[in-house]
């Protein structure tokens, strides 16, 4: 995914002389992750520029270099350190058009990455896009799979309004194909992953992954289970969500965050409004209500997985066993290739 | 060196600060009706800069700036009558009924736009700079804000990025002495030489006395050349008074957080009036003065009037432009 978000800034930036890339660290040896490295030498420090620890004036910077001919790209190496333009988001990118009676627009993408595991902690792996999602005037997009990524940012990126892009850092090394034509037009619009009768499992970002390890698992019991990716949480596509457990008339949905005034407590109740002949109760996978702990042995109590979810199905399904769960040596790592810091 | 002023140029700035006075004033007589049904924050006594400022600055040079930005506006040549307007909740308004007075804009004049939070659109005017920089016509961005936004961390942060990145940003600081009704005394160290301050994160500065015409250009012109010349920021940095309440139509002298003294001291020093001598040491005519001043009284109240005859939005615009 490293790659293709690369890649994909790299064509935006070909493609519109007006985007500019810039966010602390941007243009370091670590290139943020790798997803900008390279950019500064390819469009000039004018385009692509490291930046102060100023996360508020970054992000009244965007909203002021949008409204004079620049299409902004502003990136948080964690979505914590962005709570600092808090104001800037809310009152700022988000009001700008409507309270100026339609007048400018703010073509602005923030990137945010959301840390997990390996000590991240209570302030460098927080998911909070149910709070950025309860903003009129913001939209808040996210990536699980790689092959998505690349339409999902470049749409990002020339969007007419403010973007909060969320990228999980657990995604960052998985692998996918870079597209040849990208396109502007995949925001709000739910991706169904894999198709299934039984079930409707929920997932966004990280967790879309574990629904479609789920939905493996789930097989060598019969039960066909449907992946529905959320993609964008805001504006949220209803229309696939309904259509999707309609058919299935069963559904568990995943967060990457906790359920309290969350999106996952907003989907459970846009299905209760729409669908009245649901053969389970609807479950929801979240995260408990307290912070993420540092310690190794409080973090292998606080994550889901797919084993989580799959048990959770079986149960539905009044199927007496449980999957096992493959303890992993390593709970606080998405895979052999994370060894931290960060 | 010190900037002269020319007659014309003199008689520009009169006419514009007594718009801005005699529009201020007017509000403040029509708000007891109860129509006009927003906060309003007014600038009189603190015309001078703003006045000062329209005859500097071109129509390409952007300007944003805070909740007391009626004078603001109108010195970047906004439009009256869409100010008054937006003021009333009009659909005619500047901001179409959605902003009112705290956020006024006139994209067609170069005034992009005014916040109600402290500090708020301070990085934004650094932003809109952006694409001045290394243009071959030299143009800047204009950054008012009031000394409670010294208080603000997107103040320095700003500075800051408008100094390392070499920005053309006017910051233009008028210094009021209070923020809403708490003195500068209980907000910042007694012996803060805030021009100082500011030179020492880099950026260069003029201090000076914000009721006299002839200073506010001098200092004015030399910023403005200042930052065309050398592609760096500057901050200029205005002492003003604020004659009426934080926020209304009323004085409030009575109520106990400034003397009646400090006031008076304060309104000895009246722009309207230096303007007054500023004309008559230039010898300019008595009449073209009146006849230009009863030209602007006539402005003012068609715009009252066209506030008032236009229409409130309608229903169906409540939901509009939340997103493009």
């Amino acid at each position: 995914m490293v790659s293709i978000i690369n890649n994909t800034i790299s064509r935006a930036m070909t493609d519109s002389k007006k985007v500019i890339c810039f966010g602390l660290g941007v243009t370091d040896p670590k290139g943020v992750f790798g997803t900008t490295l390279n950019l500064e030498k390819k469009f000039g420090k004018d385009r692509v520029f490291d930046v102060p620890a100023s996360e508020n004036a970054l992000t009244g910077f965007a909203i002021g270099s949008s409204l004079n001919a620049k299409i902004p790209i502003l990136t948080h190496q964690r979505l914590d350190f962005a709570l600092l333009s808090v104001d800037q988001l809310i009152n700022g990118a988000a009001k700008w058009l409507y309270m100026f009676g339609g007048q400018f627009n703010i073509p602005i993408t923030i990137r945010m990455i959301i840390g997990r595991g390996w000590g991240q902690g209570p302030t460098h792996s927080q998911n909070l896009h149910s709070v950025f999602s309860h903003i009129p005037g913001l939209k808040v997009v996210t990536t699980s799979m790689p092959d998505d990524t690349a339409d999902l940012l470049y749409s990002s990126i020339f969007d007419p309004n403010p973007v909060i892009f969320l990228e999980h850092r657990w995604l960052h090394n998985s692998l996918g194909n870079f597209p040849k034509k990208l396109k502007k037009n995949v925001i709000g619009k739910c991706k169904i992953l894999n198709k299934g009768k039984d079930i409707t499992l929920i997932g966004l970002s990280y967790m879309t992954i574990e629904c479609l390890e789920a939905a493996k698992l789930l097989k060598s019991f019969n039960i066909n289970a449907e992946v529905v990716d959320i993609r964008t949480i805001s504006p949220l596509d209803k229309k696939t969500i309904i259509k999707s457990v309609s058919k299935t008339k069963r559904a568990i949905i995943t967060d990457t965050s906790n359920s309290f005034c969350g999106i996952s407590s907003t989907i459970s109740n846009i299905i209760y409004q729409n669908i009245n002949n649901l053969k389970n109760k609807l479950e929801i996978i979240s995260l408990p209500f307290c912070p993420e702990p540092t310690s190794l042995k409080l973090v292998e109590s606080f994550y889901n997985d797919r084993y989580t979810i799959a048990n959770r199905v079986l149960k539905m399904f009044n199927i007496k066993k449980t999957i096992l769960l493959k303890k992993s040596s390593k709970p606080d790592v998405p895979g052999d290739w994370f060894e931290g810091p960060f | 060196m010190v900037y002269s002023l020319k007659k014309q140029v003199a008689i520009n700035i009169h006419k514009k600060l007594f718009l801005i006075r005699k529009t201020e004033e007017k509000i403040s007589q029509e708000y007891s009706f109860k129509e006009m049904r927003c906060p309003v924050h007014l600038s009189i006594g603190q015309e001078g800069v703003p006045a000062v400022l329209s005859v500097l600055l071109n129509k390409n040079d952007l300007a944003v700036s805070t909740h007391r930005g009626h004078a603001h506006y109108i010195g970047k040549n906004g439009n009256l009558k869409k100010m008054i307007a937006e003021i009333y909740g009009k659909k005619t308004g500047c901001s179409k009924g959605k902003g009112g007075s705290m956020h006024l804009v006139d994209k067609a004049s170069g005034f992009y736009g005014t916040s109600a939070i402290v500090g708020n659109s301070i990085p934004v005017g650094v932003g809109l700079s952006y694409n001045f920089l290394n243009k071959k016509q030299k143009n800047l961005s204009v950054i008012y804000l009031g000394d409670g936004a010294l208080e603000e961390g997107v103040f320095y942060e700003s500075l800051n990025l408008s100094a390392v990145k070499n920005l053309p940003c006017l910051f233009i600081c008028e210094n009021n002495l209070y923020s809403v009704y708490s003195p500068l005394s209980v907000r910042q160290p007694k012996k803060r030489n805030i021009k100082k301050m500011i030179e020492s994160i880099g950026v260069k500065s003029l201090h000076t006395d914000g009721n006299d015409i002839k200073k506010i250009f001098s200092a004015g012109k030399k910023a403005i050349n200042f930052i065309k010349k050398k592609n760096k920021p500057f901050f200029l940095l205005f002492d003003n008074y604020r004659w009426l309440e934080h926020c209304g139509p009323n004085y409030d002298n009575h109520i106990g957080y400034r003397s009646k003294k400090e006031y008076i001291k304060w309104k000895k020093k009246d722009p309207l009036l230096n303007s007054y001598k500023l004309l008559k040491s230039l010898k300019v005519n008595n009449n073209v003065i009146s006849n230009m001043e009863q030209k602007v009284i006539n402005e003012i109240n068609s715009a009252f009037k066209f506030a008032k005859d236009s229409k409130f939005p309608d229903k169906s615009d409540l939901m509009k432009d939340v997103l493009k």
